[in-house]
């Protein structure tokens, strides 16, 4: 099956969606979870089954694994929480910061265009780091203290990459948009606000797509950094669970095939869903 | 040189500004070995991924169906799961499964450091990635230049070797440099196993000398110079490649 | 089955018994018969999809054949034990969208196939590379990447970089098809003078003024047979086919 590669800041032009024959064994499922997703699911269970049939005279791992996965479980959808709200949060000022950098004023686009390599071309443990010590633990309004929870400290310096690249998704939409396009709105007595909000950005929103759900699926993965700098999520738990056991060896691979495996059964479907949206949206040369 | 670095000892006296790195010499040297492991440890990571990359689209061209499900299945495990956890897997799962060896000291120990795993999981953690990439370029060939080099007498490898590579690697070169750009940047988690690069350094340096902004700009200043060179380097190389006519 | 024989230069040059082709389920050639001698330059016409340029790709081995015989200089195509270089050597190919290489220039062009593929000597292989350049009216160019040439100036390098194998006869598959009116006179102009050397020509074309001009023997095809032929003087005039007359009458 043919991928098709598009880097960050080059989105295609619109098509018209062709419309698919349906075939037999079509259905919902059959997008996301096809024989050969089906064939991997079953290859890393029975690694872990594998692995767990080498030991004796000890509880098995599938047993330890299924004991732990209700916690395990609750860890990566605090993970999941942290993805949301790093997306909103990024998203938001990451727009701003995109249509900043297509602003007339040379300052504020220098500004926002320096803003935005920075962030893009810092590692994301780094950012995370510098907001773990650089935001205060607590905020204090007049007499009012407000606690700065290590996770809410997280949020924000995972929010800080997400919102530069949305920004270099944002300006290159933007910039695809034909300048016909423009010149004809201009011509028409149109202000450069009503350009921006009426005719350019409604067509920019399909092609921003799949660049910012492959973000996504970035940023969740990249949720479990947070992990090295004390926040308390799934790959901590996992750290925990494995103390718990006593610190068995032969429970590390398959612990950590296992959150391996969720991560993949999370990010793979946007993966795919992502390719899919990309080929409709793409350019046949 | 001494007066240099003593000139900053002055700063910090002066104006609070504590930059360790340079006046102190136990800390300069933790520095600097710690940026030149970095450098190494990129550098090693990009020449096994392209390598990695380059089998794996030649075995995604085989006419086995299972080296091809094998290959894909690689690439949508590395891709879809976060580096960190990859990393983890090989070093506290894989590595304590392996026989111990006797180290240095005589006792026993792990048979790889975790500068090996950290390679490895890297690897082929943009591995993955390359291998989409060389992919993409060997098929944005024509196969009608294929076809025009075989009407010529050109054998299959010798169509690959002159006329599909060349050009292949032209169209490769963007996404390679982004791709490459990404693996440096991801060195970072390599503080995670207790690797001593960049990160890590700069975190025992400011742990101790109680430095924490003055050591985030400093490490901002240098993964800014690291990823600049590359992007530098990157672009010259696919400036001197660039065809006219071709390509746009 | 199929077996090459010795050739002498009294018997066709290619000789095509019969042949079937199919792509798939499709059969695109349904039992194709042509003798051609040399120093003859044969111009195939028809309608698309009536399976000429399949044919001639199927003279040098681009495209395999299911059924029949073709036999190149002796050499036959149709064999499992084919030494596809031998009857690259013998046959060279001008292609419609001239696929020259883009990473090269154009000397480069010409000149790759006689050092990669025969191993020659490069002084050798430069010379005959510039008188070739020279030939095809391109002197200058010899530097100039194909990305900086125009359609017509791209497709004459390409005729000298099928000449330079030295072949007995030459392919052309509809090489005035992307070109523009202007470029197309240049191109044929070319392909004249390479017919009136006495080299082989085989072309599939629409032109059917070139056609009348040039070919000594003319080929109408249709639904993967050859429904007419005659040389340009009966065929243009006194074709006696109903189909052949409402194709032409359609061209012309």
């Amino acid at each position: 099956m043919k991928t098709v590669i598009t880097q960050s800041t080059d989105l295609p032009v619109l098509l018209k969606a062709r419309t698919r024959i349906a075939r037999p064994g079509d259905g919902p499922d059959a997008r996301f979870f096809n024989a050969r997703t089906l064939l991997w699911l079953l290859l890393g269970l029975s690694i872990l089954l594998g692995v767990a049939e080498a030991q004796n005279g000890k509880e098995s791992v599938i047993t330890v694994l299924l004991k732990w996965t209700p916690l395990l479980f609750k860890g990566f959808m605090f993970n999941i929480l942290i993805s949301f709200m790093s997306m909103l949060v990024g998203t938001l000022t990451g727009a701003a910061l995109g249509l900043m950098q297509i602003s007339l004023l040379p300052p504020v686009r220098a500004g926002s265009w320096a803003v935005t390599q920075f962030f893009r071309n810092s590692p994301w443990l780094v950012l995370l780091f510098f907001a773990m010590f650089m935001l205060p633990f607590e905020f204090r309004i007049g007499d009012i203290r407000i606690p700065f929870p290590d996770w809410i400290k997280a949020v924000i310096g995972l929010s800080l990459p997400v919102m530069a690249n949305v920004s270099e998704i944002v300006r290159g939409a933007i910039r695809s948009i034909p300048d016909g396009q423009w010149e004809a709105s201009e011509s028409l007595a149109f202000t450069r606000r009503q350009q921006l909000w009426s005719i350019i950005l409604p067509q920019c929103y399909k092609r921003m797509l799949p660049p910012w759900m492959n973000l996504y699926a970035i940023l969740t993965m990249a949720t479990v950094l947070a992990s090295i700098v004390g926040v308390s999520e799934v790959m901590t738990l996992a750290g925990q669970v494995s103390a718990a056991e006593g610190g068995r060896t032969d429970l590390l691979a398959p612990l950590y095939a296992y959150l391996l495996l969720w991560f993949f059964l999370y990010c793979y479907p946007i993966s795919k869903l992502t390719q899919k949206l990309e080929r409709r949206f793409a350019v046949k040369i | 040189m001494e007066a240099f670095y003593e000139w900053f000892q002055v700063l910090y006296d002066q104006t609070g500004i504590n930059l360790t790195i340079f006046y102190d010499s136990f800390d300069r040297k933790r520095f600097i070995s710690g940026f030149l492991t970095t450098i190494w440890l990129s550098l090693l990571c990009l020449f096994f991924s392209v390598i990695i990359g380059l089998a794996g689209a030649w075995l995604q061209g085989s006419k086995l169906k299972w080296t091809r499900r094998i290959v894909q299945g690689y690439i949508q495990l590395f891709r879809n799961t976060p580096p960190l956890v990859q990393m983890y897997f090989f070093f506290f799962g894989v590595s304590v499964l392996l026989p111990q060896v006797q180290n240095e000291y005589g006792f026993n120990g792990p048979m790889f450091s975790n500068f090996f795993w950290a390679t490895v999981s890297l690897s082929f953690f943009a591995g993955a990635f390359n291998v989409e990439i060389f992919r993409s370029g060997i098929e944005a060939v024509a196969e009608s230049t294929k076809e025009a080099a075989e009407a010529l007498g050109f054998s299959r490898l010798q169509t690959y070797l002159y006329v599909v590579l060349p050009l292949a690697f032209r169209v490769c070169l963007p996404a390679l440099n982004n791709n490459l750009v990404n693996l440096v940047k991801t060195t970072t988690l390599a503080y995670a196993i207790a690797v001593p690069e960049l990160l890590y350094v700069s975190n025992q340096i400011w742990s101790d000398s109680v430095n924490v902004p003055e050591m985030m700009i400093v490490l901002f200043v240098c993964y800014m110079f690291l990823v600049g060179m590359l992007v530098w380097v990157m672009n010259s190389w696919e400036r001197s490649l660039k065809l006219p006519g071709f390509g746009g | 089955m199929n077996q090459s024989i010795h050739w002498t230069e009294d018997q066709p040059i290619v000789s095509i018994r019969d042949v079937h082709k199919s792509f798939g389920n499709l059969e695109v050639l349904k039992g194709v018969s042509m003798d051609i001698k040399k120093g003859e330059v044969v111009c195939i016409i028809g309608p698309s999809g009536s399976g000429k340029s399949t044919l001639i790709r199927c003279i040098n081995a681009l495209n395999d054949i299911q059924q029949g015989s073709i036999l190149v200089e002796g050499l036959e195509v149709n064999d499992a034990g084919l030494n596809k270089l031998e009857l690259r050597k013998k046959v060279g190919m001008v292609f419609q969208q001239y696929n020259l290489f883009p990473h090269k220039t154009a000397l480069e062009n010409i000149m790759m196939a006689p050092l990669k593929v025969l191993g020659q000597d490069k002084a050798e292989v430069e010379e005959r590379a510039h008188s070739l350049l020279k030939k095809v009216r391109l002197e200058g160019k010899e530097n100039s990447y194909p990305g900086e040439l125009s359609g017509g100036q791209q497709q004459r390098v390409a005729i000298a970089r099928s000449l330079a194998m030295n072949p007995d006869i030459m392919l052309f598959d509809e090489v005035t098809a992307a070109l523009d009116p202007e470029t197309v006179k240049e191109v044929l102009v070319t392909i004249k003078q390479l017919a009136e050397e006495g080299m082989t020509c085989i072309l599939v074309t629409h032109e059917m003024g070139f056609a009348n001009e040039v070919a000594d023997m003319i080929y109408f095809t249709d639904k993967g047979v050859i429904v007419e032929s005659g040389p340009p003087v009966t065929f243009f005039e006194r074709a006696s086919d109903p189909r052949t007359r409402e194709f032409l009458s359609q061209s012309l």
